[in-house]
């Protein structure tokens, strides 16, 4: 079974990002960029299923800027066997996304597409969805189980009260969320072999793409902050001030 | 203009988040009708009729869409969305895994998670875990919007008289079926709804110390949280986490334990009216945005509050 794994390059997670001063968006420069956290565990999971004989090759995508190689060489060095680069310099929203990603299957003909519930710099939580209405396939969202038997997933989903499990007919699309696995570090000889595996680069163009968008970002704005209170010395002055100066108990 | 807004239920009752959904439509203004997609959801659509604001409520009853497989949902809403200006869903696990794919079949891009409505086409939003907001506007035909729901009052759930239709989609798709579902058995109120919220960290130190929250969330008539880290360590099932890929709560009090403060927790948290911290480290950065912070070790300080609330 082939599996295809999307990845995205992000700010990496420890960053705090600063909103640039003219309110066009977020500062990014010099700042360190690392694979989505939840694409790391969708990459984990393919090499999981590969190293059970469940997936026999692993490809992984990613829809980004020439540094996303860096990305792409590390699920390479994780264990994916061949990476596609989509180069594209614009800021692509997710239903652009998820129509490159809807080449890239047309082409591939994966039976599985695993991919990070959301990412972390714009927060959206749409292209797995949205992969799955162009392709048609069945979806298992924010996934902390995956179990392929015969023709099928059964994936188990994080919902808000609790675990919810769904049986899809293969080829079918999970997202996965932070349960799911936890994803092992790339070895220094993995490293060095990833550099020698198959990265092919095509443009959104090649695909038959448009990736015009609907939605334009007028500003970014800092939040507004939250100024630190006062250090109670006891509970007894905690309790005081909870019933008589914030009213909350 | 005429908003769709998807109904949040359970079939046999409407989640409340429905009613913050139906307050964001009221500020884009214009008719607002409820769709109410299940499988003998009769109770669920009456609640929806009896929402102030609501003109018409859409009562879809199919057992395909008993569970909200997006399968068998997200077309039906795509059909009836067409002759909608704004498809709107409440940004829970259920709306968001629903909504991508009904923008995706209408091909229009779709706006996650809105905190606030700047006018019928432009919002704002939280990006980087909310460490920015952006405001973005749409020139989508069809705008579909997912809604935090801590961003808007709820609209008032008794006032309204709407009329009940009813509706008819496509059947099961035969992709996907229903296995099962694990959900938590709790007396507390439910976390993204309760008044008071109770979390706890790593410094908890495992599972079984939570149940010192427990007794103070029973105390209090809290619900119980977690920050990430606590559910990484295996502490506490996911359900209960609280951040940037958790719930997004935003109650009166908001007492956070052994929690250290991560951006991705306040990302969260932070916009609960007032916010309490324990923890030992005094250099923790939950202090930083804490209305009343307490130096203290938890396990004498927690057992101290509960006796004393």
């Amino acid at each position: 079974m082939k599996v295809l794994v999307a990845v995205k390059r992000v700010v990496d997670y420890n960053v705090k990002v600063r909103v640039k001063a003219d309110n066009s968006g977020v500062d990014l420069a010099n700042v360190k960029m690392s694979m989505n956290p939840f694409c790391e565990i969708a990459v984990e999971e393919a090499v999981r299923l590969k190293e059970k004989g469940v997936a026999s090759e692993i490809v992984v995508v990613s829809i980004g800027p020439a540094t996303a190689q860096e990305q792409l060489r590390t699920a390479l060095a994780l264990g994916a066997d061949r990476a596609i680069l989509v180069e594209s310099n614009d800021e692509l929203n997710s239903l652009a996304v998820a129509k490159l990603l809807k080449a890239v299957v047309d082409k591939e003909q994966p039976q599985l597409v695993i991919m990070g519930k959301q990412a972390i710099d714009s927060d959206n939580n749409q292209t797995g969805q949205m992969l799955g209405a162009l392709t048609g396939f069945g979806q298992g969202t924010f996934a902390s189980k995956v179990e392929v038997s015969g023709d099928k997933v059964n994936v188990t989903r994080e919902i808000d009260g609790g675990l919810q499990t769904v049986a899809l007919n293969l080829p079918a699309i999970v997202t996965t969320d932070l349960r799911l696995n936890e994803p092992r570090y790339a070895s220094l000889p993995n490293i060095m072999k990833a550099k020698k595996k198959p990265l092919e680069t095509v443009t959104p163009d090649a695909l038959g793409v448009s990736t015009a968008s609907t939605v334009k970002t007028l500003k970014v704005e800092a939040p507004a902050a939250r100024s630190a209170g006062i250090k109670v010395k006891s509970v007894a002055e905690l309790v005081e001030k909870l019933k008589n100066e914030a009213k909350v108990i | 203009m005429t908003i769709l807004v998807i109904a949040e239920h359970t079939n046999a009752a409407l989640a409340a988040a429905t009613l913050n959904t139906v307050a964001a439509a009221q500020k884009i203004g214009g008719d607002i009708h409820v769709l109410v997609a299940g499988a003998n959801a009769g109770a669920a659509a009456e609640a929806a009729a009896k929402i102030a604001g609501v003109a018409k409520v859409l009562v879809a009853d199919n057992a395909a869409y008993a569970n909200q497989l997006p399968e068998n949902v997200a077309p039906l809403v795509a059909e009836l969305g067409k002759s909608y200006s704004h498809i709107l869903a409440a940004a829970t696990s259920n709306g968001k895994n629903i909504l991508p794919r009904v923008a995706a079949a209408l091909d229009v891009d779709q706006i996650s998670e809105i905190i606030a409505v700047e006018s019928a086409d432009t919002f704002k939003r939280p990006i980087y875990a909310g460490n920015a907001i952006a405001t973005v506007q749409s020139s989508a035909a069809i705008k579909v919007i997912t809604v935090r729901s801590t961003g808007f009052d709820a609209a008032a759930a008794e006032g309204g008289s709407a009329a009940v239709e009813a509706v008819s989609g496509p059947a099961d798709a035969g992709k996907s079926a229903f296995v099962g579902e694990e959900l938590a058995k709790s007396d507390r109120p439910e976390l993204t709804a309760a008044k008071i919220v109770v979390s706890g960290g790593r410094g908890m130190g495992n599972g079984d110390n939570f149940k010192h929250l427990y007794a103070l969330a029973d105390k209090l008539g809290a619900a119980v949280g977690a920050s990430r880290a606590a559910v990484d360590a295996g502490f506490v099932p996911n359900d209960m986490q609280v951040g940037q890929t958790g719930k997004i709560v935003a109650p009166q009090l908001y007492i956070a334990v052994g929690i250290s403060g991560a951006i991705q927790h306040l990302a969260g948290m932070k916009d609960s009216k007032v916010i309490v911290a324990i923890n030992k480290d005094e250099e923790a950065p939950i202090f930083q945005v804490a209305d009343y912070g307490l130096v203290a070790d938890l396990f004498e300080a927690v057992p101290e509050l509960e006796k004393s609330v």
